[in-house]
């Protein structure tokens, strides 16, 4: 027996207004022969796929994207913690798809938007009348000196964002961090990257569980980045540089980690007219972090900014491409200010999804996205800031006077902890 | 939170428990709280004796469902930090609670012990 036929069952009301809604939309669908091609099965790609499906009948909806597992990417900064183990954040991508889309388990070589095709790796070449790009970003890991991911889960160096694996071996050299003592240095790249509250969390972290331990006073905390503040929101920033203080986290500004030296523990920033050296003993490394190459290969980027990084030229508010209107940015990849997070990608999909769909019956899609980001700022085990914010670095509170979103609540753990898992996997089911 | 409604939080929920647990959840207060107007129904009245009973379940309702948040969430008590979250808190200790003064009143009515059958036979 299914949810529908359950509530079905038991009847009521509510049972029978939660259900009509289902079967409206189903009656609704919009009759298409359109070839919708997703380059991408993440987070972005497969909520729109299903949400997709639900509107269109007849539409050939392909996804384009090699990798087996899909990664919950929220619940690394758990695994680094050793919060979680790391198949808390591994899934199957195929168990997401809807029925009736074809997967093809490839890369993307290359995208010809004047000709409206996608050839893969293997030398396929598919035509597209609508083209989502959302493959997700590329982590430059060999953008830092003397740094490989082999090194990860040994002689301190911790580099969370590679994967659960990677998460689960930066969680057994940060252990011995939080054991042993020393100085860590938490640092961030200097490009656009996903989640910017994820270096800041996993310090807060790390510190909290040596703080537990009964070892605060071996630790030298030492937050490192690029940027002159803590995080790209103003009044998030200043929070954030008062609960440094408060647990006496030390901050080293303007300096961008460029080379680590695995044996004798020393990492290399670049700074304003120099470089400088520090000695560690616990180093998180996040590298820059960059558009795959295909989409600057194939003239998608922009041109005048992020040109190092080579994220899609968009509109911030449609996510439609500026030079080719068929075309659409989504998730991490979008050349949009604000954007690398799960939370944003829930907040993106129905936009492009109404533009295609709008644009299939040959009318304007309404649906805009405002820069909406949240970020469950983990400040210790147990507790969170569940700060919210857009293109203009307001704070858009989803509960406002409700739950704070600038202090610290075991309500906000509990989101991060219960509900956002859930929440994103109803959103790949487009059904958040 | 974008588009919250009662099937968003539906999915939300069969996606913390699995879908089967969920619903398997959701029969068991649905049969235990009509176990309960049944027997209200068929008694026509309160039995106070029980439901001094039930009430004295009730504490045991109330810390058994904090310890379950609690371990479940790696939380402690330590980590409420708001108004909020005291509300959040007595809010699960009160659903502990009422939650098992039902079950333990419905058991009784249903099944009954020594002590209550003589009092409706009294």
């Amino acid at each position: 027996m299914d949810r529908r036929q359950f509530l079905t069952a038991a009847g009521g009301g509510a049972a029978a207004s939660l259900i009509s809604g289902d079967v409206a939309a189903q009656s609704n669908l919009i009759q298409t022969s359109a070839r919708i091609i997703i380059i991408g099965a993440g987070a972005a790609g497969t909520a729109l796929a299903n949400r997709l499906v639900r509107r269109l009948d007849g539409a050939q909806i392909t996804l384009i994207d090699p990798r087996r597992n899909h990664l919950y990417q929220p619940g690394l900064t758990l695994v680094a913690a050793g919060l979680k183990r790391s198949d808390y954040v591994v899934s199957d991508t195929a168990q997401w798809l809807p029925d009736g889309v074809t997967w093809l388990a490839e890369w993307v070589a290359a995208v010809d938007a004047e000709a409206k095709t996608v050839s893969t790796q293997s030398g396929e070449t598919l035509p597209y009348d609508w083209l989502v790009v959302a493959p997700g970003l590329v982590l430059d890991h060999d953008a830092i000196d003397g740094f490989s991911l082999d090194m990860v889960g040994e002689n301190g160096i911790g580099a969370l964002y590679a994967g659960p694996n990677y998460a689960a071996r930066t969680w057994a050299a940060a252990r011995r961090f939080t054991e042993e003592g020393g100085t860590g240095l938490f640092t961030r790249p200097a490009t656009e990257m996903k989640c910017a509250g994820a270096p800041l969390k996993h310090t807060f972290l790390i510190d909290d569980i040596a703080r537990r331990a009964g070892n605060a006073g071996k630790m030298n905390m030492v937050y490192a980045a690029p940027q002159s503040s803590l995080f790209g929101v103003p009044i998030v920033a200043e929070k954030v540089r008062m609960l440094f203080e408060d647990r006496g986290v030390g901050t080293m500004m303007n300096r961008t980690l460029t080379a680590i030296d695995a044996s004798t523990k020393r990492a290399t920033f670049a700074v304003s007219g120099g470089v400088e050296v520090v000695d560690y003993d616990y180093i998180h490394v996040i590298p820059p972090q960059r558009a795959p190459e295909f989409v600057i290969q194939s003239g998608l980027a922009w041109a005048d900014r992020w040109t190092d990084q080579g994220w899609v030229e968009c509109d911030m508010q449609t996510l439609r491409h500026l030079r080719y209107p068929e075309v659409f940015a989504l998730g991490d990849v979008a050349g949009v200010p604000k954007g690398k997070t799960a939370a944003s990608v829930k907040w993106q999909v129905p936009v492009v999804e109404d533009h295609i769909v709008a644009g299939i019956e040959g009318r304007e899609g309404t649906e805009t996205y405002n820069g909406y980001t949240s970020c469950p700022m983990v400040t210790r085990i147990g507790r969170a800031m569940l700060v919210e914010f857009d293109y203009n670095d307001n704070l858009v509170p989803s509960f406002p006077g409700l739950i704070a979103p600038l202090e610290e609540l075991w309500i906000s753990w509990l989101m991060k902890e219960v509900a956002l898992k859930a929440t994103y996997n109803a959103m790949l089911r487009g059904r958040a | 939170m974008k588009d919250m409604t009662f099937e968003t939080l539906i999915a939300v929920f069969e996606e913390i428990f699995g879908r089967s647990l969920f619903w398997v959840m959701v029969a068991v207060a649905v049969v235990v709280t009509l176990g309960y107007l049944f027997v209200l129904i068929r008694d026509r009245s309160i039995s106070w004796k029980k439901f001094l009973f039930a009430q004295l379940s009730m504490p045991v309702g109330a810390v058994l469902a904090i310890w379950f948040v609690m371990v479940m969430t790696e939380s402690r008590l330590t980590d409420l930090g708001g108004p909020v979250d005291i509300i959040v808190f007595l809010g699960i200790a009160v659903t502990g609670a009422i939650g098992m003064a039902i079950l333990v009143y419905t058991l009784e009515s249903l099944f009954g012990s020594k002590r209550t059958k003589q009092s409706s036979e009294n």
